[in-house]
């Protein structure tokens, strides 16, 4: 049995936007999302803009505090809002006595964690501080984690790493603006890899690339996957990117995970209107195929996360919806071995 | 003459930077056909938005055309003066901007914008350019047109701006519609909205269009003909099976092969292009692309290769076409990448 490395149980992450005492007002940016990773896979998330995915990622590294929620990484509770159930085995919530168990209150220092769980950013025109040298930006990693037993250790895991990502030694003196698109965004995956992570989270680390350079930078990533054993959280908007390189794929809206399973599955044979739509939208790079496909363009537009529609968030867009969709919110149930759909219709609908 | 509704031929343009000579367009030359949809490729900076901005006269300073003839409807667009241009400009040829969040202006109206347009260019009334924008908005997808028009920029969405861009470039039912990544900041599901109704228009209004993107999807999808350009240089052009499938310059092919096929079932790994492209300022000698180019060879590095035509509508410029017939340039033809 492979290993989970991370599960994300109810995850929440609501943004206080205004307003006072009871009229505060929220932005539901991720809304009781749950999910696990396991030891060496990718995992894919994509949606349109705003939906939560980057929130996701990064509430998941802490670097936002979530809500509520949970977030475990190995056997380790990284954090515990206790007021959400535990969840067993197979992804259920456990019921004791006919009320839902709650987990323990907690939130770890997440300081010997960060070595392990690290973050790709996508501008890698803003990520990268322009008056640090790349040595320097890289080196700060490793002084912060204080993993370097000399200057000499230091300045080597710098060459070394840099030579992983396919930059040379001699890169370490430059500034930031001396490099491409391409090389930048190397220089940030270098950063990420120097402390040794187990995890990293990619947040659309390809999509301010010029194509060519895409997939350079998607074939590092899968080569240093092989090499040492990393485990990725992929979030892009391009379904392409992310079916090429994740092993399952998750899709969100607005805020909620509406379905997930092998990426394959995903791609061929959507269960969710929502994903169906996506799939179709994409426009593919090959005239015959694009000339006999149809497509399902979706009416309207994504509502807003400020006041989001009653029950399914979708269901203003669905052709599918019935009034049970306005009334309640969809359960995130398995549908068959390894696919979540949250949708009340999937059975009547394929 | 041709029929063709825009002609260029040979166009140099420069921008004359403190830091050099850039030589943004070099040897440029296409056409493109009336009621037809010519898709122009490249990575950012190969020179593909510059060239249609040169054809709507928008190129400011440092940049000029310092050669070659742009024809555009009868027009020599690079004699005529910027008040004949004015003319034109918004009229028979009009363009739609990549980014709708700052190409419409904030403190004005949506229907003060569109009316502009109309104002300018035709000799309606107030009163008729209002009935005529509310006209615009429905044709474009726009419910509550009449609401819309009094809305300013910033109470729309992203794909809403888009089509109010949409319909103010299409007020004056131009002949031509240059739509630069008219999809790239917009989601998915947007872009394919954005799309239907760009190929919804050209079929009821019959104008061209000239679509600018780097992404080959779109592409694939509405364009009757391709332009690859790299390094402002038009390396291959054909028609758009004649590329995807039959492509003649390594670069294209490069391009097909480094993106990932969405309905392929079994995993292939992505073949990237190595390298980073051209410094401009610095151009090198010969083929542009040798220095990333697998098949590079020695003459590569030395000559611009000629054009070759492959079909009427189908040409290429790579050495590696002519050196297949030619076997007097032995020695030339040694691949230095093997």
């Amino acid at each position: 049995m492979s290993e989970k490395i991370i599960r994300v149980e109810h995850l929440q992450q609501f943004f206080p936007v205004g307003g006072f005492g009871k009229n505060k007002k929220y932005v539901r940016a991720v809304d009781d999302v749950s999910f696990h990773i396991e030891k060496g896979e990718t995992l894919g998330l994509v949606g349109e803009s705003g939906c939560g995915k980057t929130t996701t990622g990064r509430s998941l590294l802490r670097l936002y505090e979530p809500t509520d929620g949970r977030i475990i990484y190995k056997d380790q509770v990284l954090f515990d809002s206790g007021k959400v159930p535990l969840v067993d085995e197979n992804g259920n919530d456990i019921i004791e006595n006919g009320v839902p168990k709650l987990g323990k209150k907690t939130a770890v220092n997440m300081y010997p964690y960060r070595k392990k769980l690290q973050i790709v950013f996508q501008d890698p025109y803003a990520s990268l501080d322009p008056r640090m040298t790349v040595g320097d930006i890289i080196g700060e990693a490793i002084d912060i984690n204080k993993i370097a037993a000399s200057k000499q250790d230091r300045h080597d895991k710098i060459i070394e790493v840099l030579k992983t990502v396919g930059l040379n030694s001699e890169h370490a003196n430059r500034y930031p603006h001396e490099f491409s698109g391409g090389q930048r965004q190397r220089v940030g995956i270098a950063r990420a890899l120097v402390v040794d992570p187990d995890f990293i989270v990619a947040d659309e680390p390809v999509s301010a690339l010029d194509v060519s350079i895409q997939a350079q930078v998607v074939n590092m990533f899968e080569d240093l996957q092989k090499e040492r054993g990393l485990t990725y959280l992929f979030i892009a908007h391009d379904l392409s990117i992310v079916n090429h390189i994740s092993n399952r794929i998750g899709v969100m809206y607005l805020g909620r995970m509406v379905e997930l399973s092998e990426s394959g599955e995903i791609i061929f044979r959507p269960l969710h209107p929502y994903t169906k739509s996506l799939i179709s939208a994409i426009p593919v790079a090959d005239p015959r195929v694009s000339r006999e496909r149809s497509r399902i363009v979706l009416e309207g537009e994504v509502p807003s996360p400020l006041n989001p529609p009653s029950g399914c968030h979708f269901r203003t867009r669905c052709k599918y919806a019935t009034e049970q969709c306005a009334m309640e919110v969809p359960k995130w149930r398995e549908v068959e071995k390894g696919h979540f759909v949250a949708c009340h219709n999937i059975e009547r609908i394929n | 003459m041709s029929k063709h509704l825009v002609d260029i031929e040979h166009e140099r343009l420069s921008f004359f930077t403190p830091a050099g000579e850039v030589k943004a367009l070099d040897d440029v030359s296409f056409y493109v056909n009336e009621g037809e949809v010519l898709g122009v490729v490249g990575e950012s900076g190969s020179g593909k938005s510059v060239t249609s901005y040169s054809l709507m006269g928008l190129i400011a300073n440092p940049g000029k055309i310092i050669g070659g003839d742009l024809y555009f409807n009868g027009y020599h667009i690079n004699e005529m003066s910027e008040k004949e241009m004015r003319k034109i400009r918004g009229n028979e040829v009009s363009i739609i901007f990549q980014d709708p969040m700052t190409s419409l202006n904030p403190v004005y109206t949506i229907g003060n914008q569109i009316m502009e347009v109309i104002l300018l260019h035709t000799d309606k009334n107030k009163k008729e350019a209002r009935e005529r924008a509310r006209e615009l908005l429905t044709l474009v997808g726009i419910n509550e047109p009449d609401k819309r028009l009094k809305q300013y920029p910033h109470e729309l969405s992203g794909g809403m701006r888009q089509r109010v861009m949409i319909a103010m470039a299409l007020a004056c039912e131009p002949k031509l519609l240059i739509a630069d990544e008219p999809t790239t900041a917009l989601d998915v599901t947007i872009q394919a909205q954005i799309i239907e109704l760009m190929i919804e228009l050209k079929n009821k209004l019959g104008m061209a269009i000239i679509m600018i993107t780097h992404d080959l999807g779109v592409v694939a999808n509405i364009c009757d003909r391709i332009a690859v350009m790299y390094a402002g240089k038009i390396i291959e052009s054909g028609l758009t099976d004649e590329i995807f499938y039959n492509p003649k310059h390594e670069y294209t092919k490069g391009l097909l092969k480094s993106i990932p096929k969405m309905y392929e079932a079994d995993y292939e790994r992505l073949v990237p292009i190595e390298g980073t492209p051209v410094d401009m300022l610095n151009p090198p000698k010969g083929c542009p692309f040798a220095s990333r180019c697998d098949s590079c060879m020695k003459i590569c590095l030395r000559e611009m290769p000629p054009v070759k035509d492959f079909s009427e509508t189908h040409y290429s410029q790579c050495w590696l076409n002519e050196l297949e017939e030619d076997n007097n340039t032995e020695g030339e033809s040694v691949c230095l990448k093997k």
